[in-house]
């Protein structure tokens, strides 16, 4: 008999194909020359590469969250194993000590004690209106007044520590695999790694590395004798919450826009190529379909589905499979809706496309208008594409925050940056303000979006071969070749 | 330098010009001296990317963002343009030193109306204003000869067409009435009719008000036309200067005289245009010898090892070659100027001894060869409807191509002449059916394709391809060369596929003078010859019996134009190719044509042999445009016929005969009747009352 029982979510499947897709792409790509060419220049990147390091964290952290499972508990019901209603994630599991050590209410970063006074009994009878002691952070300290600054630079001082031994033994790991794979001493290869001379810029790995190592070390370490983040109005680990946070943008992000992708692209390109009657009527479907109120559109979408939901509850049955569904939903619709600005993009760009002269060429060959929009449209519009994609991805984490205001949003039961902030908006009119529960999103949010941002550019420019143009020195063959 | 004694109004020294791109510092300008003198038209000749507009634009201090003087002096009547503070050059601008730029289309902005951007400059460098001021540019306007200059005023630029658009710009110009006029590329995105009607504007404003002009061209013609003195730029400097009498009869330095022998003419029918090796060198390194001994045919070890000096020669002429700078040289140099062309066609590959014989003959068989025609167009017309309204209902025609009748016959070429908006890429268009014709019957190798289903259409799509003009747009840039050229392979199925294929791209891509290397690489890195190609490769790879050439090198600098026209000619000789050639350059059809249709609004004016149509116009149209054809020899000197206007709609076409509204012999009869066809000899047919009326065709 197992200690769990394994829940996959619809978003986890659609995150596990989405993973398979990927891999089996990479699979493909790294047998075709021309096709890996602009991945390595993509790897030779800095910012692109260091931000990639950061978005691994992020990442991780996203993958470690779509791993539920439900654990079975102790009671067994006539010798088969009953499992927990609560639906838990690996990400849980690892954060198990932020998850259950709530407090009564807000606490601030770093604080002993709680944001809110309360009557408090002393042992000698007498009540008194304080701020009182926290259950969890920093109660290991007799007196915080006077010890908590030294504790918090020792706890975190020990954790950067780590972090440093951390990152130096992942380096020379990897250095002396470097050096292994090019037959070069080791030492040379350190060295022209940190002089810049490696053709991967594997100093900016290193040092977006060295950041995130001794940052995360420090968090570890304080992590467990304090709130980094401080506490929520149910007391909850803000930290922790955002770090859930992250699975849930991420899912908003990526498959939202898978689900715009092919309206966009399809129509997009067919408005625009085939013009005529196709054009006229996509574009009163995207003109009309803009026009009414998205957030209309979406509160009725997921009131209805709540509807069908909750009506069958022998196919959801526990809350996350509901919250999940939500989740799910909210993504079509979010994609439905969001679909017709890159649609309006694209129309344009084939319109112009499909006078240049190489499509023209392709007429006279009678190349097929399937395999004419396919090579020759599509890889021509693919860097607005991206670059919509990645800014769509934090409209569409910042419009998640607003369908939460409305209540639309995801699940009440559901972390999400946007929970998070609808929850702190309340708070800060406060005085004193409860500004760490803003923060901590912002923080997260502004980290992620800039690192999609940043390695998007780094692909952008790769795949664009106008801009290699520059880089390159014309090669000898052929004799004349233009700079 | 030549005539110290003239006060020279613009002087130049030691002009060195940075691009800062990237990573590589380009010596856009290096080292450049010259002066012009007041009232003087100097040119400054060269291919693109030499230098010519980044010259122009450090004299203006108008360098882009990435550009910088690096070093050197540029004074205007003594005063030194690049030390006066920007404040100060703001009113050098428009008032001392006026600029026109080669796209009217761009330079003019279409949200004022013409009288407000002339005003724009009157109101910074002149004390006129209201009335005054607008009494000025009706002024202006007149000068430049606009006609109707009250209405024109209040006009926005989308009214005007191109030529206009040009003499506004130029009015703007004179607006400040500057000392010097800087006029880059004035004429090169003009018809030709056109650019002749400008240049001799600009010449008479020259005449009346003294101002002096650097012209930067890359046309020979135009500076013939225009220039008192010439100078050639290559690389960065001037390699050559003269005045253009001694320019044009005795050109000093072999890039100049490169460039003389690769302009096609009539006379070079039979032999391959003279081409220069190589491409320009990228200017992004130091040069420690002569820029051009890598493409040089009398380059030898000083030439790449010492920088040669200017040297000056008789007659004001200075030259920057090592053939110069010794005695012995230069004898050298003048006599094996024939031994040049003689390895230059050795060069060009063992195809070339039997050619001029080959052509020789193909010339031979006359135009009474159509019993065997490959491709017959009767009656062809494409109309294009116009919409309007709500319901987008049908309100006119735009009557592009009107009825076209050509024939043509394998191995054979065929130009189809005419200026812009005539409806030459239509006829192509039409014929390939990327455009469905109105009416009319394409009958290629005895099968109507007008009339074919699609599928029966696609199946035969290999036996005609075509060749577009930008080199630049009709490679998809997200391709491979290889994908290109397997393109139409794949989609027609020919050439077996897998390996053998790839064998095949190899045979393509070295019958057009490629390396088998280059298919692996992305068309951004070919420069535009080429570009041109890889897309003739393309074109040939279904093994196509009729190509369609529409300006397939007028995108090009001549030196790369005799190495793509060398190539078509030597592919129809040897594939047996026939041509249909779309040009609006007269001196391409006397090198490659045997036939020519000369059209005019949709329809084909003048049809014969080319000897006849060029040498023996007989249509005013064909007249007025062969003369306007800025010409190389002024002994030849002949008078250009001017005609009035521009093209007129052809949704709208005139009544009777299309021409007759700016036509100088225009009868009655022009104005009520299109006339028919007169058949002037076989093969010769001409459509004027001049002739007799044929059977005349209601219009």
């Amino acid at each position: 008999m197992l200690a769990f029982k394994p829940v996959i979510l619809w978003t986890d499947a659609l995150i596990y194909v989405l993973i398979a897709v990927a891999a089996v792409f990479a699979w493909h790509v790294r047998r075709r020359e021309h096709l890996l060419a602009p991945w390595k220049r993509v790897a030779h990147s800095p910012s692109g590469m260091a931000s990639l390091v950061v978005l691994v964290f992020f990442v991780a952290a996203g993958l470690l969250d779509s791993v539920h499972f439900r654990p079975a508990l102790e009671a067994k019901n006539a010798g088969e194993p009953v499992y927990s209603v609560d639906v838990l994630s690996l990400l849980d599991v690892v954060t198990t000590d932020l998850r259950q050590r709530t407090e009564k209410t807000y606490s601030a970063p770093f604080a002993a004690h709680l944001f809110a006074k309360e009557t408090v009994e002393h042992p000698d009878g007498t009540q008194v209106r304080e701020f009182p002691r926290l259950r969890f952070g920093a109660a290991h300290l007799k007196d915080p007044e006077r010890e908590l600054a030294a504790d918090v630079l020792a706890n975190g001082g020990r954790g950067v520590l780590a972090g440093i031994a951390l990152w130096l033994a992942v380096v020379v790991g990897f250095t002396a695999g470097l050096a292994a794979g090019s037959r070069r001493s080791v030492s040379a290869t350190w060295s022209a790694i940190w002089r810049g001379g490696t053709e991967v810029p594997w100093r900016a790995v290193y040092v977006a590395l060295a950041v995130m190592l001794v940052l995360a070390g420090a968090t570890v370490a304080l992590a467990a004798k304090y709130h980094v983040f401080g506490t929520d109005k149910v007391g909850q680990d803000v930290l922790y919450l955002a770090l859930k946070s992250i699975r849930t943008g991420l899912v908003i992000g990526t498959l939202t826009t898978l689900v715009m992708l092919p309206f966009a692209l399809l129509l997009g390109i067919m408005a625009g190529y085939f013009r005529g009657w196709v054009d006229d009527v996509i574009q009163y479907v995207y003109t009309t379909l803009s026009s009414i109120p998205g957030v209309l559109l979406i509160a009725a979408f997921i009131l209805m589905m709540q509807v069908y939901v909750e009506t069958r509850p022998d196919l959801f049955d526990t809350t996350a499979a509901r919250a999940d569904i939500r989740l799910l939903f909210l993504c079509i619709i979010l994609g439905v809706t969001s679909w017709t600005g890159l649609c309006r993009l694209l129309r344009g760009e084939a319109l112009k496309l499909r006078e240049m002269e190489y499509i023209q060429a392709a007429h006279a060959f009678g190349v097929s208008h399937w395999r004419v929009i396919t090579r020759h449209i599509l890889p021509n519009v693919m860097h607005i594409v991206l670059i919509a994609v990645v800014m769509d991805f934090s409209g569409l984490v910042l419009s998640e925050a607003v369908l939460s205001y409305v209540g639309v949003g995801v699940d009440p039961s559901m972390i999400s940056f946007g929970t998070m902030i609808n929850a702190a908006r309340l708070e800060m009119a406060r005085e004193p303000m409860v500004w760490w529960s803003l923060a901590a999103a912002f923080v997260f949010m502004l980290a992620l979006v800039l690192c999609a941002n940043l390695f998007a550019d780094a692909v952008r420019d790769a795949f664009d071969p106008r801009v290699r143009t520059l880089r390159l020195e014309p090669a000898a063959a052929g004799g004349e070749a233009k700079a | 330098m030549s005539a110290a004694s003239r006060r020279e109004l613009l002087q130049v020294a030691d002009l060195r010009t940075r691009l800062h791109t990237g990573d590589a510092v380009v010596r856009a300008v290096d080292g450049l001296t010259f002066s012009i003198g007041r009232g003087e038209t100097f040119a400054l000749l060269g291919e693109s990317g030499c230098g010519k507009s980044m010259t122009a634009l450090s004299v203006m201090r108008l360098l882009p963002e990435a550009g910088q003087v690096a070093g050197g002096t540029v004074r205007l009547d003594g005063t030194d343009l690049l030390a006066l503070p920007e404040v100060a050059m703001r009113g050098v601008r428009g008032r001392r030193v006026a600029m026109i730029f080669q796209e009217p289309g761009t330079s003019l902005n279409p949200v004022l109306t013409v009288g407000e951007q002339i005003m724009e400059v009157l109101d910074r460098h002149t004390p006129l204003r209201g009335d005054a001021a607008r009494r000025r540019v009706i002024e202006l306007l007149e000068q430049v000869g606009i006609p109707d200059p009250v209405r024109r005023v209040g006009e926005y630029p989308f009214h005007l067409s191109g030529g206009m658009k040009q003499r506004v710009m130029i009015a703007t110009a004179l607006a400040g009435e500057p000392d010097l006029l800087i006029a880059d590329e004035p004429t090169t995105a003009l018809d030709v009719t056109i650019q002749a009607q400008v240049l001799e504007l600009i010449r008479s404003l020259q005449a009346r008000t003294g101002m002096a002009i650097l012209l930067i061209t890359h046309d020979l013609g135009v500076v013939s036309e225009m220039a008192h003195r010439v100078a050639v730029m290559y690389a960065g400097e001037i390699v050559e200067t003269a005045s253009r009498e001694r320019f044009f009869s005795s050109p000093a330095h072999p890039y100049s005289r490169k460039l003389f022998d690769s302009l096609p003419r009539q006379g070079k029918r039979g032999a391959n245009l003279a081409v220069i090796r190589g491409a320009v060198p990228p200017l992004t390194r130091e040069f420690g010898g002569c820029r051009f001994a890598d493409r040089c045919d009398f380059a030898w070890d000083l030439c790449r090892g010492t920088v040669p000096p200017a040297v000056a020669l008789e007659d004001g002429q200075t030259v920057r070659c090592h053939l110069y700078s010794e005695p012995r040289a230069e004898s050298g140099g003048r006599r094996d100027q024939s031994r040049d062309e003689g390895e230059a066609r050795r060069a060009e590959g063992p195809a070339s001894g039997q050619r001029s014989a080959v052509s020789g003959q193909a010339s031979a068989p006359s135009l009474a060869g159509s019993e065997a025609q490959l491709l017959k167009v009767a009656e062809l017309k494409v109309h294009f409807p116009i919409h309007r309204g709500l319901f987008k209902r049908v309100v006119g025609q735009v009557m592009a191509v009107d009825g076209v009748s050509l024939g043509l016959a394998p191995g054979r070429t065929l130009a189809l002449v005419g200026e812009s908006g005539c409806g030459k890429t239509t006829v192509a268009k039409g014929i390939l059916r990327l455009i469905p014709p109105t009416a009319g019957s394409v009958r290629f190798a005895g099968v109507d394709l007008a009339g074919l289903a699609p599928a029966e259409l696609r199946v035969r799509r290999a036996e005609f391809q075509i060749i577009f003009q930008d080199p630049y747009a009709s490679l998809n840039p997200r391709m491979r060369v290889v994908e290109i050229i397997e393109e139409g392979m794949t989609a027609l199925g020919v050439g077996g596929s897998g390996t053998g294929r790839w064998q095949e791209v190899d045979r393509l891509l070295g019958q057009v003078g490629l390396p088998p290397e280059a298919k692996f690489r992305y068309p951004h890195e070919f420069s535009g010859g080429q570009r041109q190609r890889i897309a003739i490769a393309r074109a040939l790879a279904v093994n196509p019996k009729l190509l369609i050439c529409d300006e397939p090198t007028s995108a090009l600098d001549v030196s790369v134009q005799a190495q793509i026209l060398n190539l078509l000619k030597e592919l129809q000789e040897r594939l047996g190719l026939a041509f249909l050639f779309i040009t609006h350059n007269i001196s391409v059809v006397e090198y490659l044509a045997h036939e020519v249709a000369v059209m005019y609004l949709g329809r084909i004016v003048e049809h014969g042999p080319v000897e006849e149509v060029l040498n023996r116009p007989k249509h005013p149209y064909t007249r007025a445009l062969l003369s306007a054809v800025p010409v190389i020899d002024r002994e030849t000197k002949r008078e250009v016929i001017r005609l009035q206007g521009d093209l007129p709609s052809p949704a709208n076409p005139p009544a009777g005969c299309h021409f007759h509204p700016r036509c100088p012999q225009a009868m009655t009869e022009c104005r009520e009747h299109y006339p028919g066809v007169t058949q002037l000899a076989p093969g010769q047919e001409v459509r004027c009352f001049l002739y007799g009326s044929g059977e005349t065709t209601a219009s």
